[in-house]
């Protein structure tokens, strides 16, 4: 079987006519199998759904017990008509995966979903798989998206708080795995004091605790009078009436836009922080060079750029445009 | 130069400006010379370099980076010095102080520039690159005034601001002198001719106010509404400032050329034909120019009206009483048809003063000043020896149109409001407010904004053009950059009219006959 026999473009998302199965499909079919619970990658609706345990705790937190027909945790490889399917760490949030689907003749495809090679606390890391075929996103795919380490990203945030002492810092974050990365991060800065976390946030911030992460105190930001001098919350709050109970806040954004001035003033942002659950371009080109697939696939993004080193590097390559994915959700 | 290009991130993202000067006192705190001192003249655009083409950069990243790469990222990034900082590929980050990068600006030949300047990006870590292709270009834009610069100088706990204003046109960067009188040394000998003294300003009054004075204490006259200066002679050198401290001397050749006396005076310029005093419209012709051609010069003829000497044949007058240095200034001969004193009112009673200034006889008096008769001469805003009371300030009844979240404190709210007056069936925009409302009214304006909103851009929202706001003006100038054809002079919400429908705010040609 040649690859595009194996896997291919539909309005639904990627198909697979062998196994009879979607990876992230944007609108509800019959089986999916599931990379990640960010909501452009994990919808409600379908007939069942294949995913990490984590991954399907998660959807069930956002969309309830009876977001699926029917609910299978993925452990090992699983036969599906006539591929064998495997999941292995992303490293990009709590129960994300790389879905690697090998048909007993024919090339082996890994589909990463979102990946992200940079070590966060809050989930595994990247397990690169070797395949005949790597199915990689390029929301980061120019030169320009060279992401500084968090952990310096983090000593911005420090020193602004040691400036400001009497301003609280309101950092705006993607309720999963964005806000609980900048938490972690926080906490291996050195920051011990009570974070406060929007509502919003709450109840997946409980989830990752129960998993083992160590997120330290955190404090709910709904009252009058918050008293912490750091806190989480998702981008859409800073433009409700919920930031008025803070005295003149010093406001944030955590993620790998902040690396381009423009997009961060887009924002109204008074402390960018490129912190990203994303690659960026020297992990991307890296992961390929260390896979060496005889062919990349490209879901979404900044997919141009990609496609010219590529050609530049000499791996045949071909954007896939699927489209309801984000950039990077905000 | 680390420190600095964390510096010039946060100061770009910063707006507020109390929050500039706390970053940029703790910069100047912690920062050794000589680099403190190059840091806040490239801030200010005090730092002369050669200035490196967008022509040359590109050349370098071209040699470096794949073509289409290159505009695939500059199309997304939008700036070439930051596309350039970004997209180098090096893997340094060492951290070179800000000097040795000044230096080699200063003093690399042209032919040996760009591989100086390639050179020194590979040791550098993106946000420095960034630094320093912004010093090299000379497009700093981060909203820093050498007034500020000052103030946070003054911050450092040493000599205070007024003080700093009349050395600061004598120094060179990097100011060594300068940080070390801060630091408790001596105060660097001013070898510049001409320098600039602080002036002295009034507080705001009415008459309610002024009758717990006594008016033959005082002494009253016009507020003529064109730009406060200082101007000098000093031994034939010739200068005028702002009363900040700006030197604009070469806008105005006209009025250089006649200040023929020797001394340091405190007036208003502006525009006059002969007697005639000409509208702040006009002289906001003269403002901003780098160069003034004949034809402005022949048509719009610069000129000093003088309210005070400061320095006069060779003597400080400051610590003179007013009534002394007026007396000399009546007499005063300032060799030019240009430049006279301006006049002192008659008046008895502080309600003879109000008529007059209820009708002043020339439509360039903003109102009148009020100067006790014994007060010496003193920087800054000392309360109580002079007041300024201005006349009543222009009103129109707009609509309120679009509505932008406000920073610092205001943060969450909807705080800078655009409004807008009737053209035919159209509302066009006349203006922007961000202030004149209490901290109530402010919730009220927001809610309403929220509950209104028709359109969102990023952090602007379009409201229905329901609402009537009273906005209070001090003047009004042609405008081609405007739409409407008009600009207001500090344009504030005088009064939230909830009570009127928007089909009875004002007109455009209401506003249009208001210019002066
Ligand atoms: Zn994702
Ligand atoms: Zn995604």
């Amino acid at each position: 079987m040649r690859a595009d026999q194996i896997l291919h473009p539909t309005p639904q998302g990627l198909y697979c006519p062998p196994g009879d199965f979607h990876i992230d499909p944007t609108r509800p079919v019959a089986r999916a199998l599931i990379t990640h619970g960010h909501a452009d990658h994990a919808r409600a609706g379908h007939g069942s759904v294949l995913a990490t345990q984590q991954t399907l705790d998660i959807m069930a937190i956002r969309y309830g017990e009876d977001f699926a027909g029917q609910v299978q945790p993925a452990d090992g490889p699983i036969r599906i008509g006539d591929v064998t399917v495997s999941f292995h760490p992303a490293g990009h949030i709590l129960g994300s995966a790389q879905i690697a689907v090998t048909p007993d003749h024919g090339p082996k495809i890994v589909v990463s979903g979102d990946y992200s090679r940079t070590p966060s606390p809050t989930c595994a890391p990247f397990e690169p798989v070797p395949c005949d075929v790597f199915v990689t996103e390029a929301t980061f795919g120019l030169p320009v998206f060279k992401h500084p380490d968090p952990a310096v990203e983090m000593a911005r945030l420090l020193a602004s708080m040691t400036e400001f002492p009497e301003r609280p810092h309101l950092i705006g974050a993607y309720s999963l795995g964005k806000a609980q990365r900048v938490i972690a991060l926080a906490r291996a800065a050195g920051i011990d004091a009570p974070i406060a976390i929007h509502g919003a946030m709450q109840r997946l911030c409980d989830y990752h605790i129960e998993q083992g992460i160590d997120l330290g105190p955190l404090i709910p930001a709904t009252a009058d009078q918050v008293p912490a001098q750091l806190v989480i919350a998702p981008q859409s709050a800073f433009s409700t009436a919920w930031v008025q109970r803070f005295r003149d806040p010093v406001i944030g954004f955590a993620s790998g836009w902040m690396a381009v001035r423009a997009r961060a003033r887009q924002n109204g942002v008074e402390l960018p922080l490129v912190i990203s659950d994303h690659v960026d371009w020297p992990q991307v080109t890296q992961t390929i060079r260390d896979l060496f697939p005889a062919e990349v696939w490209i879901t979404h993004g900044t997919e141009d750029g990609l496609l010219r080193w590529c050609e530049l590097n000499g791996f045949p390559a071909r954007p896939l445009r699927l489209v309801g994915y984000e950039d990077e959700p905000e | 130069m680390k420190p600095f290009a964390t510096l010039l991130e946060r100061l770009a993202f910063t707006p507020a400006r109390n929050a500039k000067l706390r970053l940029l006192r703790h910069y100047l705190d912690s920062t050794p010379d000589p680099d403190r001192g190059y840091a806040l003249a490239a801030l200010t655009g005090d730092l002369k370099l050669r200035s490196v083409t967008p022509s040359l950069l590109r050349g370098l990243v071209a040699e470096r980076v794949d073509a289409q790469l290159f505009t695939l990222s500059y199309d997304f990034v939008g700036d070439l010095a930051e596309t350039i900082a970004l997209i180098w590929d090096s893997e340094a980050d060492e951290d070179i102080p800000l000097h040795q990068a000044v230096d080699l600006l200063q003093s690399t030949g042209k032919s040996g520039l760009p591989a100086a300047i390639t050179a020194l990006l590979d040791r550098l870590g993106a946000s420095q690159r960034l630094a320093f292709l912004k010093l090299a270009t000379g497009n700093m834009r981060v909203g820093l005034s050498a007034r500020m610069a000052r103030m946070a100088l003054a911050d450092m706990g040493g000599p205070p601001v007024a003080e700093i204003e009349e050395i600061w046109h004598g120094l060179t960067p990097p100011y060594q002198p300068l940080f070390d009188w801060i630091a408790g040394g001596a105060r660097p000998e001013n070898a510049a001719k001409a320098p600039f003294r602080p002036v002295m300003l009034s507080t705001p009054t009415d008459l309610d106010q002024l009758r717990a004075l006594d008016p033959t204490e005082h002494i009253a006259e016009w507020k003529w509404d064109g730009i406060r200066v200082l101007a000098i002679n000093d031994g034939g050198i010739r200068r005028l400032y702002s009363r900040t401290g700006e030197d604009i001397s070469t806008a105005f050749p006209d009025l250089i050329e006649a200040l023929n006396f020797d001394g340091t005076v405190d007036g208003e310029l502006l525009v006059r034909r002969g007697a005639e005093i000409a509208s702040f419209n006009d002289l906001q012709q003269r403002l901003n120019r780098k160069t003034v051609s004949r034809a402005m010069l022949a048509s719009h003829p610069a000129g000093l009206r003088v309210y005070d000497l400061m320095i006069w044949q060779g003597r400080d007058l400051r610590d003179l009483p007013l009534s002394a240095r007026r007396a000399l200034l009546d007499a005063a001969d300032f060799g030019s048809d240009r430049i006279d004193a301006s006049p002192v009112l008659d008046f008895t009673t502080w309600d003879d003063l109000a008529a007059l200034r209820a009708s002043p006889p020339n439509p360039v008096i903003e109102g009148v000043m009020i100067k006790r008769r014994d007060s010496a001469y003193v920087a800054g805003r000392p309360r109580g020896p002079w007041f300024k009371w201005k006349r009543d300030p222009m009103v129109v009844d707009a609509v309120l149109l679009y509505a932008q979240r406000g920073h610092g404190k205001r943060s969450g709210f909807y705080s800078d409001f655009t409004f807008g007056l009737w053209d035919g069936a159209d509302l066009v925009t006349v203006g922007k407010a961000y202030f004149g409302f209490t901290d109530e009214e402010l919730r009220q304006l927001d809610r309403f904004v929220r509950q209104n909103t028709t359109d969102r851009f990023g952090p602007v929202r379009a409201v229905k053009p329901e609402l009537v706001l009273e906005v209070a003006f001090e003047g009004l100038n042609a405008s081609s950059r405007h739409k409407s054809g008009v600009a207001m002079r500090f344009p504030r919400i005088s009064r939230i009219r909830w009570d009127k429908p928007a089909a009875e705010a004002d007109r455009l040609e209401t506003l249009k006959a208001m210019i002066g």
